[in-house]
């Protein structure tokens, strides 16, 4: 493969350029466009400006959670696995569940098991502890989901062209869908605001409230969890050598579909604690929200450079950041059309994205 | 897998002959010996499909096809829509082998060039062109013919345009962006009504009273009635005419593709990009063509499905299609047509009555179920579904071409994801 490419390089670069030119040229005066016009919003309306900065970080500490499990799954058996964004669905679910139930409930099987008091007039430590058990067992049901996907699905197509493991991926996105659908119905499924909602800090007409805070203080004691286990654990440096080359690891001893099956845990139980968060601080979930938000966390897992784990998080606030803009100071109509157009520049202009992929090699 | 089907493998005589396979070869060999089935079974098949509303929708086998399996006038319709936007998608992802998961835009870009040029949406222009409408309505009213042409030309055009930066990107990644212009297209028609001013699309109401087609006083004359005036919304015979008409041209184009040099060059860039590169196929033009036909037939099937519900809203093209039209071509055989064919026809069904009529026949058969078991309301689940075990048990599809097979039994496609590194 290395010298086939090195082969076809010197066509490739002869023929490029011009469009090359033609291409960054454009990127260049777009880059500087939305500079300047960030720029000018800031100095027009600094506290509205902050306010928005702070929307965009806390959204974009649940993507970064959510492209944690493409980029995990990704670095490791480049897969894009497109039912991660309705696996994180199913966790807002789950903790719609606990929340409004104060159960734990399984699709399709009529038992569920209590775990709280439902929230009626509940204290502050009954409402810390039902936070706390959301974010248990939205993580590890989602994470059940993730391995069964990854057993049922991914592991028997492992040495098929790429596009099967990517067509069935799409295939248990729809199943999970209409797991969501027929598991809570069609319509939006609401539940009680149970985060604390006073202001942290307040600076002319910006205010910084606590639930907005709890969601970053969530998040981060999971990231340090993360990078604890992917650094310097064993099964974290399993991880690593696998993703880097799979057969190697295999000769080494390293017990691969194991690996495998523990990244796609790790994703799970990332996009569970996702949902976790999502549900309780937006307060409303819906069957069909996984689809938009995980491509949107996909997008913010190529942003940072797929396949790199810090890349997926300052991807993920980035994006955060990009939606509160648009939506701040432009129009929320078209969030969509400017994420999908952020991914097809990173994609076109630079496929390593802004920290680089770590983990191909060789290829 | 791969020691099963090994080329070195003695093809007539294996150890392994199932009576399918068996079959197969005795009709190989039938056909061999009589030529004239070369001619007479295609022909025999566009009679059958042109006089079914005298034998299925009416006639001796109605009870079957019409009350049965609920094949009727719109069903029909749809089945062949998306008969044609399956073999538009066929050239991209079955020959070029570019997984292509945005070509609802280009459905949505031929519909609404439709809603450009044969509505009242610019109503304060007045622009009319060999249009059959009864009276001299306001907006742009170019003849129905020329639309459809229009159509093809306007998503050929994006087609290149969407194609030219992003074509170098290879497998998942060039998926992702054909699937970010698949979303982006339809956001750009529902945010359409105010772009600096400028109502282009009518946003989420969308575009109403589209025109239909029709041949005018002068065709109906000459040709003694046969050829209508103006298509109704009563008369849904004509309308199954003409998009079956266009299925064959469709059919027609394809083959010819395939068996073409630029065919040949996209066989060779699915199977291997460096090599056919080394051998002189010039990769960006090849798959530019790929992606520009394949548009061009989803434009077609656009402008001619708009006219048909009279109604174009962007609601209607969302992500869904485009999988389901994947669905038809994977779950009938990448690459080959009549594998596609079948597909399209299995799953439009499915997807516009058969689910329903499932769920009829269930609710018949268990008993106290009432009326509980609505299974099309699950559909996407169903084709998920259906996706993941195809994937699984059959990954060339149900009647793929002996090439893409040869190709899954071999595994290859471990290629890098993107030509040129900056």
């Amino acid at each position: 493969m290395a010298t086939a490419e090195t082969a076809s390089r010197p066509a490739l670069e002869r023929r490029l350029p011009i469009s090359q030119i033609v291409l960054w040229a454009v990127g260049l005066v777009l880059a500087a466009l939305i500079g300047y016009w960030l720029i000018k919003n800031a100095i027009d309306s600094p506290d509205r400006f902050l306010e928005v900065t702070l929307i965009g970080v806390t959204n974009g500490s649940i993507y970064a959670l959510v492209a944690l499990g493409y980029t995990l799954v990704y670095g490791i058996i480049e897969l894009i696995n497109f039912a991660h964004g309705d696996n994180f669905m199913l966790g807002t679910f789950q903790t719609n569940g606990i929340v409004n139930d104060g159960t734990f409930q399984i699709p399709f099987f009529p038992t569920s098991f209590v775990l709280a008091i439902p929230l009626a007039g509940s204290s502050a430590g009954q409402k810390i502890y039902t936070i706390f058990m959301c974010l248990l067992f939205s993580m590890l049901f989602c994470m059940v989901i993730n391995v069964s996907i990854e057993r049922i699905g991914y592991k028997p197509l492992r040495n098929q062209p790429r596009l099967v493991p990517l067509i069935t991926a799409i295939g248990f996105s729809f199943i999970l869908q209409d797991v969501g659908l027929i598991w809570k119905g069609a319509g939006p499924q609401p539940l009680p605001n149970i985060l604390p909602t006073g202001t942290i800090f307040s600076w002319r007409a910006a205010s910084y409230a606590w639930d907005d805070f709890i969601v970053i203080a969530v998040t981060i004691p999971l990231l340090i969890a993360l990078t604890y286990l992917v650094r310097r654990t064993r099964s974290g440096k399993a991880m690593r050598a696998t993703a880097q080359d799979m057969d190697a690891s295999s000769m080494m001893g390293i017990n691969v579909d194991r690996t495998i099956s523990f990244t796609f845990a790790l994703g799970g139980a990332l996009a569970g604690a996702a949902g976790a968060i999502y549900a309780l601080y937006i307060g409303t979930t819906k069957f069909d929200l996984g689809f938009r938000l995980g491509l949107f966390a996909f997008t913010a897992a190529v942003l940072g450079g797929i396949g790199n784990l810090s890349g997926a998080v300052l991807g993920g606030v980035v994006l955060g950041l990009i939606q509160a803009y648009t939506e701040g100071f432009w129009d929320a109509r078209w969030t969509t059309t400017v994420v999908f157009s952020v991914l097809i520049a990173i994609l076109v202009f630079r496929p390593s994205g802004l920290l680089g992929e770590q983990v191909p090699e060789g290829q | 897998m791969s020691d099963e089907v090994s080329p070195q493998a003695p093809k007539a005589e294996g150890p392994r002959t199932s009576p399918v396979s068996s079959w197969r070869s005795s009709w190989r060999r039938f056909r061999k010996e009589h030529q004239w089935t070369r001619w007479a079974i295609p022909l025999a098949i566009v009679v059958l499909a042109f006089s079914y509303p005298w034998w299925g929708l009416e006639g001796p086998l109605s009870f079957v096809f019409n009350d049965g399996l609920g094949i009727d006038n719109d069903t029909l319709f749809n089945m062949s829509i998306y008969v044609m936007l399956a073999l538009g998608l066929n050239v991209v992802v079955g020959y070029a082998g570019l997984l292509d998961l945005g070509y609802v835009a280009f459905f949505a870009l031929g519909a609404y060039t439709l809603g450009w040029f044969g509505s009242g949406l610019f109503s304060t222009r007045d622009i009319h062109f060999l249009d059959t409408n009864a009276a001299r309505l306001p907006g742009i009213h170019l003849s129905f013919w020329v639309v459809v042409l229009l159509a093809g030309a306007v998503c050929a055009f994006a087609g290149v345009l969407i194609g030219w930066p992003t074509l170098r990107l290879r497998g998942d990644y060039l998926a992702i962006v054909t699937l970010g212009f698949g979303e982006i297209i339809p956001d750009i028609f529902r945010n359409g009504d105010d772009i600096a001013g400028h109502n282009l699309t009518n946003g989420v109401r969308g575009v109403t009273q589209l025109d239909r087609p029709g041949f005018g006083e002068a065709l109906n004359g000459a040709t003694g009635g046969i050829l209508p005036v103006r298509y109704t919304s009563l008369e849904l015979r004509p309308w199954y005419f003409t998009v079956l008409t266009m299925v064959l041209i469709t059919i027609f184009v394809n083959l010819r593709l395939r068996d073409s040099k630029m065919g040949r060059a996209w066989i060779a860039v699915r199977e291997d990009e460096i090599a056919a590169s080394a051998m002189g196929v010039p990769l960006m033009r090849t798959k530019l063509w790929a992606y520009a036909i394949g548009a061009i037939f989803g434009g077609f099937a656009g402008a001619v499905y708009g006219s048909f519900i009279n109604g174009i809203f962007p609601v209607s093209f969302s992500f869904q299609i485009s999988v389901i039209v994947l669905v038809m071509v994977i779950v009938g055989g990448m690459g080959n047509i009549w594998g596609v064919i079948a597909g399209a026809m299995l799953i439009s069904w499915l997807n516009f009555r058969g689910l329903d009529k499932i769920g009829d026949w269930l609710n018949g058969a268990i008993p106290g179920s009432g009326n509980d078991i609505a299974i099309s309301k699950y559909k996407f689940g169903i084709f998920g579904a259906l996706l993941v075990v195809m994937m699984l048990f059959r990954p060339e599809g149900l009647i793929p071409s002996a090439r893409r097979k040869a190709e899954f039994a071999e595994g290859e496609g471990q290629a890098t994801l993107y030509d040129v590194r900056t």
